[in-house]
């Protein structure tokens, strides 16, 4: 039972209580680049998922081998490697949305919470642990992101997902686009609201002066 | 853990090896894949500068297919701006001929920093029912501020009227130097003129903004944040119409009209 706990309090907490864009402010970068439509978040989230959880596994797994003098290269020489492949397998699979993503999918190597969790968590914790904690971490940024380009592709272009929800002036509707939602300091407006709302709900979260 | 400096460097090529496997072979099972999609993309850019495709259509490769036939691919010689017969279009490697020592020659000192003219370029010419000429594709590329930018012009009948210029593979800063994507943008092309009547090639991206085609039509406005690769568009483009690049070829097909 303590360990079930455990398990759930890994996976739960970094998509509320301790969210790395929120609380720990890390990410922000491709947070800003990614978010003004739908699909494009969707799939930076599924590629962040995909890679946090594989490099927590493999620095996991080889955690007690790993020399403590060359530990940070050896992390991101696994984080870079699992980089590329996802990059190879959008640009083979999903060539469309990797164009659009262009170089961010790149800066995945460069994402702090990747390199943050395999330094605090998988360095520290068995295997099993730290997919659970890669998943969760990766869920965080994930529900972020995605909060994020929900409002700014519902207020930047009226649609959702490249579905159009608000009929545009431009084609004889109501809506006039928010052309703001559409630039990169649309991202950090959202996220610090995002912010002050979540540290209203949850007090705890704000820092002591 | 602490270890001897002999066993962080065994540990540290050992991973070394292992990631390289690992990411290389990854690319080599994924490259037949990306490289289809790849030529899909300059096939429908070839169709978005030829008019028959919208800049944002998304296009399987039946459908390109189709809409290709009203497009004649023909293989010409640089130099001679003829016609070469014998290599089959679809088989015709523009990249490689470009590159390989056998089928390129070196270029001469240019701004666009073209390293190698191909001997052989694959062109695109539109033709309406009649088989009159409607419009023309070409293929140009150079270096940006990052990296080589791979793109289309197409003329219109008269030669020197620019209906569009599209490029399909670069790796130019987002926002910035990657505005060469934005469809705004690329709007600005349509109707400016790329050579003057004596035939003169004048067309250049300016620093800030150009009139409209009619009053001004051999500047287009440069991108905001991107002095370079605009610069770089501008001597691309003055590169492959120059007589190194397309001249003897248009003159060709200018004489043709005449007649």
């Amino acid at each position: 039972m303590v360990l079930h706990t455990k398990t759930k309090d890994v996976l739960v907490d970094p998509i509320l209580n301790n969210n790395p864009i929120a609380l720990q402010v890390l990410g922000i970068c491709s947070a800003l680049a990614v978010t003004t439509n739908m699909d494009t978040a969707l799939v930076m989230s599924a590629a962040v998922i995909g890679v946090i959880m594989s490099s927590n596994f493999f620095v996991s797994a080889l955690r007690h081998h790993i020399p403590t003098h060359i530990r940070i290269i050896v992390q991101l020489t696994i984080i870079a490697s699992l980089v590329i492949v996802v990059d190879q397998i959008l640009k083979a699979y999903l060539f469309e949305i990797s164009k659009q993503m262009s170089v961010f999918v790149g800066l995945i190597i460069t994402n702090c919470i990747i390199m943050g969790r395999a330094e605090a968590f998988a360095m520290q914790n068995p295997p099993a642990m730290s997919l659970v904690d890669g998943l969760g971490n990766g869920l965080g940024y994930g529900v972020l992101l995605m909060l994020t380009a929900f409002l700014r592709e519902l207020l930047g272009f009226g649609s959702l997902f490249g579905v159009q929800i608000f009929p545009l002036v431009s084609e004889g509707g109501w809506y006039t686009p928010n052309g703001l939602m559409i630039l990169s300091p649309a991202a950090f407006f959202i996220i610090g609201f995002l912010i002050w709302a979540l540290r209203t709900w949850k007090p705890m979260q704000i820092e002591s002066e | 853990m602490h270890a001897s400096a002999a066993y962080n460097l065994a540990f540290a090529a050992a991973m070394c090896v292992v990631c390289a496997i690992f990411v290389s072979s990854s690319a080599e099972l994924l490259k037949e894949l990306q490289e289809s999609n790849e030529t899909l993309e300059r096939q429908r850019n070839v169709l978005v500068a030829a008019g028959l495709a919208l800049s944002d259509e998304r296009l399987s490769q039946e459908e390109v297919d189709t809409r290709f036939k009203s497009i004649r691919q023909i293989i010409i010689d640089l130099k001679t701006g003829e016609e070469v017969s014998g290599i089959e279009p679809d088989l015709f490697d523009q990249r490689l001929a470009a590159t390989s020592v056998s089928t390129s020659s070196v270029a001469p000192d240019n701004n666009a920093r073209v390293a190698r003219v191909p001997n052989q370029v694959l062109v695109y010419e539109l033709l309406d029912a009649d088989g009159v000429l409607e419009r023309v594709i070409l293929p140009v590329s150079g270096m940006g501020l990052w990296s080589t930018l791979y793109g289309f012009i197409a003329f219109d009948s008269d030669l020197a009227t620019i209906k569009s210029l599209t490029f399909y593979e670069h790796k130019e800063t987002p926002g910035l130097g990657g505005e060469v994507d934005n469809p705004r943008w690329k709007a600005l092309w349509s109707g400016r003129k790329a050579f003057d009547i004596d035939n003169q090639l004048r067309i250049e991206v300016i620093k800030g903004r150009a009139g409209s085609p009619d009053t001004d039509p051999y500047r287009v406005d440069g991108l905001a944040g991107a002095t370079m690769t605009s610069r770089g568009v501008t001597n691309m483009l003055h590169f492959w119409l120059s007589e190194h690049g397309f001249h003897s070829y248009l003159e060709r097909l200018r004489s043709r009209g005449d007649k």
